[in-house]
């Protein structure tokens, strides 16, 4: 009977006994949860560890005995970290309301207007997000110089919006072949305009799919690496990503406590602005896969 | 789709359907809002202004670059030097090169591995995730967080865990007695390319999982059941309801995951540089390496553009499993 109010979803569990449970789902999945989170554990508690106790192979090194904050201030006040935090904070904001903005206007007229070439323009738009940055990034370096924006923040705010773009009005085309079209209809013969529809109608009927696209894109340019490591230099102007990896290893001596600090600090914000919206972000992903 | 041939008639008597009502006053005004309004009445330029920030922003930054891409792949072109046409040279001169052919060996290995090792414990939490279901909100978040979070900070913690001197995992194994020497998990060729592909399984895992637990819902409960009636053990019911009706999804969800493995770049790059020896090279790295920090741009960007032909066969593979989605549901989309 437990094992009924148990699963809600199945509508059989009652075929289950609760040893047949414990082995074939609960053991299993706590295998999986230890393996998935482990890494996120150890960051942790290397990042709160002293010198004497990382280098050393006595005792458990699961536990911290003296759990200090000096790798979280060598990382704060001796490094350039809080301006990284500041650079991809700012390029990712930028980079996504960018994408955003361009992404609902051609979502509307792909979805909604039917210009001539809106099927092929959908098309196109899907096959630009299956271009991945790894054969794009030579090419955009020197179309980068070529434009004078080399080693700028501008480099990574006008390359982002290509993968961010493709994504997010494919997402957002999706939500728009929810709304109804009788509501355009009705709006268009008491005489609103295209623009006034999409301000007043279709974007607030739309808010959980910007949501969604706004979460992934912000995500997304949080965690960019390729563009970010080749079209910027200067330390100051770098990311979080690029320059834990490239500032704070320094020869051979590995600073550990320092960077798993900073790992740490670098996957908070989008771990916590992310957690406030898993659904959003969970009907994203499934919804871009599904469509 | 029914309402779609009306739509050009609404549009186009809305506005003027509204002049007609106060039509002495705004005369003045409507010389001047004639080319507005007209525009806002036709489908074409409208859209036109619609799709101009997306068109501009990916023809310039995506189109464009990928030509160049493909003629720079025909030049001999170097940082700082345009470099002049040497027509197939660059993909004959890789066609040779051991390491090149190494890192296509390895970018084989690593994409077909982790995308099967993916699929296979993908597919599995996915189920454990749709049976076990108290707090499936809660622990769908919890799964999906080593995809949320930065790659290359990832990395930096497996590059600890692997590390030669201070591995957690050896020194759990020296514990229970299992070894006496600690593993080199990346300056061992074989051990490298297994310590690569542990860590980008690791972060694909929840991808897979959460997209085909969301699969897996959409399944009707009422074919397990009937299936149950009829005798159908667990591993019948999986093997004949579950699969064939997540295949669709399944398709499309290997098709990016292959897509990812096959271009990685980060992983590679924070854990091995592609070493030792260049035995976890993948063509990605191998490109920016050449390119890059070696300044053959001709070079690199061809072999970013050999890369190609495998994707297209990954999307032609996600168009045909679309294909059979549409069929299968009986419709048009």
């Amino acid at each position: 009977m437990s094992a009924k109010t148990d699963n809600d979803s199945g509508g059989m569990a009652f075929l289950d006994t609760r040893l047949n449970r414990w082995v074939t789902v609960y053991i299993p999945m706590g295998l999986f949860l230890f393996v998935l989170l482990f890494p996120f554990y150890w960051m942790t508690i290397t990042a709160f560890k002293p010198d004497a106790e990382l280098l050393s192979r006595e005792g458990n090194p699961f536990w911290v005995i003296n759990p200090t904050l000096a790798h979280f201030n060598k990382l704060l006040f001796e490094t350039d970290y809080p301006i990284w935090l500041l650079n991809t904070m700012f390029v990712s904001v930028v980079a996504t309301a960018v994408s955003l903005v361009a992404a609902v206007l051609a979502a509307y007229a792909i979805e909604r207007l039917r210009f001539q070439g809106a099927k092929v323009s959908g098309l196109a738009i899907f096959l630009a997000y299956l271009i991945p940055p790894s054969i794009l990034f030579i090419p955009l370096a020197i179309v980068l110089q070529y434009l004078g924006l080399f080693n700028t923040r501008w480099a990574l705010i006008f390359t982002y919006p290509t993968f961010l773009i493709p994504f997010c009005t494919w997402l957002l085309m999706g939500y728009f072949r929810t709304i109804p079209f009788e509501l355009e209809e009705c709006a268009l013969i008491d005489g609103a305009s295209r623009w006034e529809i999409l301000i007043k109608i279709i974007l607030p009927l739309a808010v959980p799919g910007l949501i969604s696209a706004g979460i992934f894109a912000f995500t997304l340019s949080w965690n960019e690496f390729i563009y970010a490591l080749t079209f910027v230099s200067d330390s100051e102007i770098k990311t979080v990503p690029v320059a834990v990896v490239t500032e704070l290893v320094e020869g051979d001596v590995y600073h550990w406590g320092p960077l798993m600090a900073g790992a740490l600090l670098g996957s908070l914000p989008v771990a916590i602005f992310y957690s406030f919206f898993v659904e959003y972000y969970v009907s994203g992903m499934t919804g871009a896969v599904k469509e | 789709m029914e309402q779609q041939p009306a739509q050009p008639g609404v549009a186009a008597g809305g506005p003027t359907g509204t002049a007609a009502g106060p039509q002495p006053a705004p005369r003045p005004a409507r010389k001047r809002e004639s080319w507005l309004e007209r525009l806002q009445n036709s489908h074409n330029g409208l859209g036109l202004v619609f799709m101009l920030p997306t068109g501009v922003l990916l023809l310039l930054f995506l189109s464009y670059p990928l030509g160049l891409g493909v003629w720079l792949g025909f030049t001999d072109a170097k940082i700082g030097r345009s470099g002049v046409f040497v027509g197939l040279e660059n993909y004959i001169f890789l066609a040779g090169d051991s390491v090149a052919q190494l890192a296509l060996f390895n970018t084989m290995f690593y994409t077909i591995v982790a995308s099967i090792l993916k699929f296979m414990l993908g597919l599995w939490l996915a189920l454990l995730l749709n049976r076990s279901v108290r707090n499936t909100t809660f622990l769908r978040a919890v799964v999906l967080l080593p995809w949320i979070v930065p790659t290359a900070l990832s990395a930096i913690a497996f590059w600890w865990i692997y590390d030669a001197q201070f591995s957690i995992i050896s020194w759990v194994l020296t514990e229970l007695g299992f070894i006496d020497r600690y593993v080199d998990f990346l300056g061992d060729p074989w051990n490298a390319r297994f310590s690569t592909i542990a860590a980008n399984v690791w972060r694909g895992i929840p991808f897979v999982a959460i997209s085909l637990l969301a699969g897996l819902q959409t399944i009707s409960p009422a074919l397990y059941e009937a299936a149950a009636i009829d005798g159908a053990t667990p591993w019948q019911r999986f093997w004949h309801i579950t699969l064939p009706l997540l295949t669709p999804i399944i398709a499309v969800v290997m098709t990016f995951s292959v897509l990812f493995t096959f271009t990685d770049f980060q992983l590679i790059y924070v854990l091995t540089r592609g070493g030792p020896l260049n035995a976890t090279h993948l063509m990605a790295t191998l490109s920016f390496q050449r390119a890059i920090s070696g300044g053959a741009l001709g070079e690199g960007a061809a072999l970013a553009i050999a890369m190609v032909p495998f994707l297209l066969a990954a999307i032609l593979f996600s168009y045909f499993g679309l294909q059979r989605r549409a069929w299968q549901q009986g419709g048009d989309k």
